[in-house]
């Protein structure tokens, strides 16, 4: 099997690269790749590994080398099946200029950085959609932050970070007008009046706390991706451009004119003087900023009114294009920071730009033009090399520490190992079907892990049982320990994953947090114990404040609630215990159950529209009297004299108390 | 190695694990990662004492009550123990707590109540309390001077000085 393979790759690289495709899927996994992912029950598995949901807006957590799924965590989606976005706390994540927006289209994830490595503090993540940035606090697996983006139209090249976090990205990849005008849609006017922006988002050392420090306004074009350089070229941002031809229809065929596109170099740290020296201008507008208080477990949204903004054409010499054939995407930073890959969707060969050809080509003014004002660095005086041949379609490019990248080829397929220094082929394999994104643990940073190269792909046809038209996405593990990268693993994603980060699990795995601890619980409607449960009544407002504990909810039993009321249920999960959450459903309520963990508060909304005995009981089997865990609300009609009162047990709560505010 | 003979090691290493009893020689498996947490203390026999498994072996009691401890245990008991026990001799999740202090010692309480599973999996009379109550007690996560001052609460409960 090995030899066949071998053979075919051998073939492969002499015919070309077509012939590499598999088109069975025998013959993949060959030797002793089972044994290389096995991870025994109860052993832990090596890495984290991080993976965007794609068009799901949720985040998957997987262990690899087993590709076990860990945990989904959402981030820009509702999630029915711990109530994010549906319970009280967490709606105002999901607020927007916009209005309440629970649904988003996850691409790219960002681990912070700490000295260009990944410190396992925070994970950030875009949303493509609705633009938006949002941070997940790594002790918890929650999203705490989420930052809308003004003056953007398809948050793509985002979230990318600085070697010590100082800022992330959001690039725009529609260019749209800014400042919310409205346009024609014909050429002249897109010319006229769209533009493209780079939202600088600063992120607070201490706090994670995002804000955007500036905007970069540039001529409209579409952002494609992204990377910070790190090393000697830290202080600089790297974007790929696509439709530099400004064509604002038909652009598969309109915006491929052009031979070579740009990668945009942005050099940040001279943009930050620009405006702490108060050279920008503050633009009018409105965008929001959702927060969650991990102490009273309630996220609050506000609006932020302005930005600032930085002209290319007014504030010189830190914006500057170097031409890239062609339609490029992947823009990649090596681990030295010396070299910039770029990648040509529609081009036969991977240009390898230097970072000190770079500098050296400003400083000698080595330009062939310009872009609307913009300097466009001559092609060859960037350049440190091509590579010839590689494959079709190339598109992103990992590296794995020891000189060598890794770039994933769409069109045929596959991924093709090269040394960056010579540009020789070292290797390639085939991918199962369509790969994107490819990741190698900490191969965004100065000191990848190497060992294992992940690829993500869009198609899966005849990898796993059929499930009708829709077949799952999936991920694959190579190892890429020997000179040979051998394929360990196929395992199926949620969404569609584009690009994924992996962090070693010692860096992560003793912070995690086990509980929330109930003595510090600040939620505003928190029972501190069942001694405090109560009903209050105030107009038609009715908050219940509950508990829940093994193996029952207090109070168990409410009467006088009325049709047309609005209630609310502020569960507090007493436990103190790791693992043991409690759910919280009532029949014919219009949202999701709430998940509670141990010692948080959660609180259901629940308008009755009819009369009747609703029950009410927890989800999540929690003990040996787990399904006696219910209880009983009764509504009656509106106006009815039915007093409110509430127990659990023999100790009826004194009589009729209606207490009104 | 090709499939095979994986299958034909992979066998063979788990027999040789069911011979060794899963001794700690086993290393199919090449992976570090740890293993459940070892007990270092000496494992005192579980009938042989009344005190409970964990690290209160000598819980010194003070005369008369420290009313702060007391308070400060009612404080917890509000929070946390009080959905599953009465403050009589009532069940009501768990054991009423009347007397409670005259049935167990100062040390097994404080053992109980900060080492829930490991009693629970191993102690004679915690056991028995599972088999009674069918719902293992929650482990509240109670801090050395928490479950102290749960004890003082629990002794004025029982009319202690």
């Amino acid at each position: 099997m090995t030899k066949y393979l071998l053979t075919l790759m051998s073939l492969g690289a002499i015919v070309g690269f077509q012939s590499c495709k598999m088109k069975t899927t025998e013959a993949a996994v060959s030797g002793d790749a089972a044994s290389k992912v096995y991870v025994a029950p109860g052993k832990y598995d090596e890495f984290y590994n991080f993976v965007s949901g794609g068009f799901s807006g949720q985040v998957s957590v997987y262990g690899l080398p087993s590709g076990r799924l860990l945990k989904v965590i959402p981030v820009f989606s509702q999630n029915p099946e711990n109530g994010y976005g549906f319970n009280e706390e967490t709606k105002p994540m999901l607020q927007t200029s916009h209005g309440f927006i629970p649904w988003d289209d996850e691409h790219h994830l960002a681990l912070s950085q700490t000295n260009g490595e990944h410190d396992g503090r925070w994970l950030f993540a875009n949303a493509n959609n609705t633009p938006r940035v949002a941070r997940i606090d790594l002790k918890t697996f929650k999203t705490v932050e989420v930052l809308e983006l003004p003056n953007s139209g398809g948050n793509h090249s985002s979230p990318f970070i600085t070697e010590n976090s100082e800022y992330i990205v959001g690039g725009t990849r529609f260019s749209v007008p800014i400042a919310d005008q409205e346009a024609a849609l014909t050429q002249a006017s897109f010319k006229a009046n769209f533009k493209s922006t780079v939202s600088f988002i600063a992120i607070d050392p201490t706090t994670g706390r995002m804000k955007i420090d500036f905007q970069v306004v540039l001529p409209g074009m579409d952002l494609d991706l992204s990377r910070a350089g790190k090393g000697p070229s830290h202080g600089w941002f790297f974007f790929s451009t696509y439709n530099t031809e400004q064509a604002n229809t038909l652009l598969e065929v309109n915006a491929s004119q052009k031979d070579k596109d740009y990668i945009v170099a942005i050099n940040w740290k001279k943009a930050q003087e620009y405006a702490r020296a108060g050279k920008g201008k503050k633009m009018a507008t409105e965008y929001y900023h959702n927060t969650l208080n991990e102490e009273n477990h309630t996220a609050t949204s506000e609006v932020e009114k302005e930005v600032l903004t930085l002209d290319p054409n007014e504030l010189k010499d830190f914006v500057y294009l170097i031409p890239c054939p062609k339609s490029p995407h992947g823009c990649d930073v090596d681990p030295t920071g010396e070299y910039i890959i770029g990648s040509g969707k529609l081009a036969a060969l991977i240009p390898v730009f230097a970072y000190q050809k770079i500098t050296k080509a400003i400083a000698d003014k080595a330009f062939e033009g310009d872009y609307y004002g913009i300097p466009v660095i001559k092609y060859e005086a960037a350049l440190h090399g091509e590579v010839q041949k590689p494959g079709l379609g190339p598109l992103h490019t990992e590296f794995d520490g020891k000189g060598n990248a890794y770039t994933s080829f769409f069109v045929s397929s596959e991924i093709v190992k090269w040394n960056i220094k010579d540009l020789k082929v070292l290797d390639r394999v085939p991918t199962y079907y369509s790969i994107g994104h490819l990741m190698v643990p900490g191969g965004d940073t100065k000191k990848p892990y190497g060992k294992y190269v992940v690829a993500y792909n869009k198609i899966t046809k005849d990898r796993y049982l059929p499930t009708g038209p829709e077949l799952t996405q999936s991920a694959q593990l190579y190892s890429i320990d020997g000179d040979k990268m051998q394929l360990l693993l196929d395992y199926p994603t949620i969404g569609e994953p584009h690009y994924a980060q992996a962090i070693a699990a010692d860096k992560i795995k003793a912070q995690s947090a086990k509980i929330y601890d109930i003595n510090v619980n600040k939620h505003q409607y928190v029972s501190m114990g069942e001694k405090t449960t109560k009903v209050v009544r105030a107009g038609n407002r009715v908050d219940v404040y509950m508990t829940a504990i093994r193996s029952h909810l207090t109070p168990d039993n409410i009467e006088g609630i009325q049709v047309g009321d609005e209630v609310y249920f502020h569960v507090t999960n007493l436990e103190q215990d790791w693992d043991i959450p409690h759910g919280f459903a009532v029949k014919h309520a219009a949202n999701a159950e709430l998940l509670i963990m141990p010692g948080e508060t959660n609180t259901l909304k629940f308008v009755p529209t009819k009369a009747g005995v609703y029950p009410f009981y927890c989800t999540d089997f929690c003990s040996a009297l787990h399904q006696e865990m219910q209880g009983y609300m009764r509504v009656s009609p509106k106006g009815s004299s039915v007093p409110l009162k509430w127990h659990t047990g023999k100790t009826d709560s004194a009589a009729a108390v209606a207490a009104v505010r | 190695m090709n499939l095979k003979h994986f299958y034909v090691a992979a066998f063979a290493a788990c027999f040789i694990i069911y011979g060794c009893g899963g001794s700690s020689e086993e290393k199919s498996v090449k992976d570090e990662t740890p293993q459940q947490p070892v007990d270092e203390s000496p494992a005192p026999a579980a009938t042989a004492s009344d005190k409970g498994i964990g690290k209160f072996q000598n819980v010194e009691l003070t005369h008369p009550l420290d009313e702060g401890m007391v308070k400060a245990g009612q404080g917890t008991y509000d929070v946390k123990c009080g959905s599953c026990h009465k403050l009589n001799e009532e069940k009501l999740v768990g054991p009423g707590w009347k007397g409670v202090t005259d049935r167990r010692t100062p040390e097994w309480i404080m053992n109980f109540v900060t080492n829930v599973d490991e009693m629970l999996e191993k102690d004679p009379k915690a056991q028995a309390m599972l088999e009674v109550c069918m719902v293992r007690m929650p482990n509240q996560n109670l801090k050395d001077d928490e479950a102290r001052a749960v004890l003082e609460f629990m002794r004025k409960n029982d009319g202690k000085n």
